[in-house]
């Protein structure tokens, strides 16, 4: 199987004036393609600053950052944007819908950044609608749904570029353990249809779903 | 960067549709825009319209004339003695003076009094012009009946008139003026022409031109034999002021218009080594015309500056909303960036939402700024014109100043960190 992620000797350092708070310490791990990983950890321990260098969203302060053998710690911002519209797809806590929008034209957002055509987009974003079982919501507004429905919302529009890797913040952590279990079913339907997801989370319950734990301690990374 | 015609309209269709979800609060942020788009579109054209008003006057007097008047002196104007003979005015000198100037084509000699005008029972205050042929053509008076006296009526003296258009319609509401007679001074007239209405004709007193409308023209020779030299104005009875003038107005026309100014300093000396008193004066359309233009070009920079003050106005208040706007979405920025917007595409997003904020004000601003001056050419009868360079013009800066005004905003927007954007409640 092919490596899709890779870090050698990641550091963050926020430099915050007269305090440095060193958020990640010397990183390197290596997931592949298909791969199912959770990152635990307490908070403060770095996991969501793991997240951001891992979504492209924030650039290492020091160390090398591959994703399908490209290396991005380097990148600029456009060119970041772009691997976050076309390779990576994005799960949340708090879902993250945005609310003017209809569930359809939420889930196209990506599509639409990545300049697909309108109608492109339509179908694509109807069919993951489907997808996730909101085939029937397609021109409801996110505040016409419940948390579990929003986040269903929210993982057909990581879906919809096809993306390499889902990366998702505590997808279950608003919703109740019912609503919770049957989203993690859902991403784990996806990843055995070969999605790399990594899922961080401090929850043990959603961690054992995973094939491999990472755990992180004081800005550094365990693996048991 | 390739502009994709499709993603622009989905830009816009958002925008609409962000702006469309606080109507209230767009509607009031667009008001500066409609108001200063609306007050200069309507300002320019009243401003137009009085100008085109006394452009048109001044034409009608004729671009190659200058027309002399005669003129009571100040320092006599006082007088009450009733055995005073006031002698002023131009003279016959002065005519053949003026028409020995190689460039002057013609002078048309005036002699004019306001007389009542008879037919039967129906009467109008009417100005009587005695005159030769030659006035019609320099003065660009056309008749819509009939014909204007000539060398014979002149020679002969005949007591022949042509009536103007509202003279016309007063004394002869229901009936062909030709041939009929009208009594001034118990004298009769045959009247044998109407002057055409001229177009501004009634209009525009204010801008000191005579309404032709109601003047009455008879030949020079007539008028003398008839009414004698002599100018006498009574009150109640008493006899206020004795008045010999010979000529009242001449119309002096020129070759060409650029001759004009050159002529009328010569004039202007002549007359002065001449006329020991200031009893004439010299009016020149063509430089009045100049005059006219210029004051409008003044008028047009104070009525641009007013204009830029309230867009600029109008912009702050667009550029705030926005500030308002680009905090208030700080999240879905952050969501947008997270699944791959670029940073110009947020600027795009804000910026096309000022223009379409501004845009719209420009829109409705031009709507009132073309009813406006409808409404005011309604209630106060002025003339008003509405130019298309205006319209196209203040609108165009709308749609400028939202996207000046817009782009600040829209950097914010653009700069702001997804990670700080994402977190932000």
């Amino acid at each position: 199987m092919a490596t899709i992620i890779r870090m050698e000797a990641v550091n963050k350092v926020y430099d915050l004036g007269s305090v440095r708070v060193e958020a990640l310490k010397d990183i390197t791990f290596f997931i592949e393609e298909g791969e199912h990983v959770a990152i635990m950890g307490p908070s403060g321990s770095g996991k969501t600053t793991l997240l951001n260098l891992l979504g492209c969203l924030d650039r290492p302060t020091s160390g090398r950052y591959f994703i399908e053998n490209t290396e991005v710690s380097t990148l600029s911002d456009d060119a970041l944007s772009a691997i976050r519209g076309r390779r990576l797809g994005f799960i949340f806590q708090a879902y993250n819908l945005i609310p003017q929008l209809t569930v359809v034209e939420n889930i196209g957002i990506p599509l639409f950044y990545q300049g697909e055509a309108e109608r492109t987009i339509r179908e694509k974003s109807a069919e993951m609608a489907r997808l996730v079982g909101l085939g029937d919501r397609l021109s409801h507004r996110p505040t016409q749904l419940s948390g579990g429905q929003q986040q269903r919302v929210a993982i057909a529009r990581a879906l919809v570029n096809n993306p390499a890797v889902i990366l998702a913040d505590e997808p279950t952590g608003n919703l109740d353990s019912t609503t919770g279990r049957e989203i993690m079913n859902l991403l784990v339907e996806l990843n055995h249809q070969g999605k790399t997801l990594i899922i961080v989370t401090h929850d043990a319950s959603i961690a054992q779903y995973a094939h491999r734990i990472l755990r992180m301690l004081d800005a550094r990374l365990y693996e048991n | 960067m390739k502009i994709d015609l499709q993603h622009l309209v989905r830009i816009v269709r958002y925008g609409f549709k962000n702006i469309w979800l606080h109507r209230l609060r767009s509607a009031l942020t667009i008001l500066g825009i409609v108001f200063g788009v609306a007050s200069v579109i309507a300002m320019l054209a009243i401003g137009e319209g009085a100008s085109y008003e006394a452009r048109e006057k001044i034409k009608e007097l004729g671009s190659t004339n200058i027309i002399l008047r005669s003129l009571k002196p100040p320092d006599e104007t006082a007088s009450q003695q009733t055995s005073y003979l006031g002698v002023f005015g131009l003279t016959p000198t002065d005519l053949w003076q003026i028409r020995t100037i190689p460039s002057v084509e013609k002078v048309v000699p005036t002699w004019e009094i306001k007389e009542q005008a008879w037919h039967f029972e129906k009467s109008f205050s009417v100005r009587l012009v005695g005159t030769t042929p030659d006035y019609f053509p320099a003065m660009n008076l056309h008749l819509a009946l009939g014909r204007t006296f000539d060398q014979v009526d002149l020679q002969e003296s005949k007591n022949v008139m042509v009536i103007g258009a509202t003279v016309a319609t007063v004394l002869f509401p229901a009936q062909i003026p030709i041939g009929q007679q009208v009594k001034v001074r118990g004298c009769y007239f045959t009247v044998i022409g109407v002057a055409a209405e001229k177009s501004l004709t009634g209009r525009s007193e204010s801008a000191g031109f005579e309404d032709t409308g109601s003047d009455v023209y008879i030949p020079f020779s007539t008028r003398r034999l008839f009414f004698g030299e002599y100018e006498v104005n009574r009150q109640g009875g008493r006899i206020t002021e004795r008045n010999w003038v010979r000529y009242h107005r001449f119309v002096v026309r020129v070759g060409s218009m650029e001759q004009v100014s050159a002529t009328a300093a010569l004039i202007q000396q002549l007359l002065k080594t001449t006329h020991k008193r200031q009893d004439y004066d010299i009016m020149v359309p063509l430089e009045l015309l100049r005059q006219a233009e210029h004051t409008k070009r003044i008028f047009n920079i104070v009525l641009g500056s007013i204009a830029a003050i309230s867009l600029v106005v109008g912009g702050i208040g667009i550029m705030n909303i926005m500030l308002a706007t680009v905090t208030e979405r700080t999240r879905e920025i952050g969501i947008r960036r997270a699944l791959g917007a670029r940073r110009r595409d947020i600027l795009q997003q804000f910026v096309s939402e000022a223009v379409i904020l501004s845009s719209s004000g420009g829109l409705i601003g031009v709507c009132l700024g073309v009813i406006i001056p409808k409404i005011v050419t309604r209630l106060a009868g002025m003339t008003t014109l509405i130019t298309p360079w205006s319209v196209l013009i203040s609108f165009s800066i709308s749609v400028g100043v939202g996207m000046v005004f817009g782009i600040y905003p829209a950097r914010q927007a653009a700069s702001l960190d997804p990670i700080q954007a994402l977190r932000y409640e």
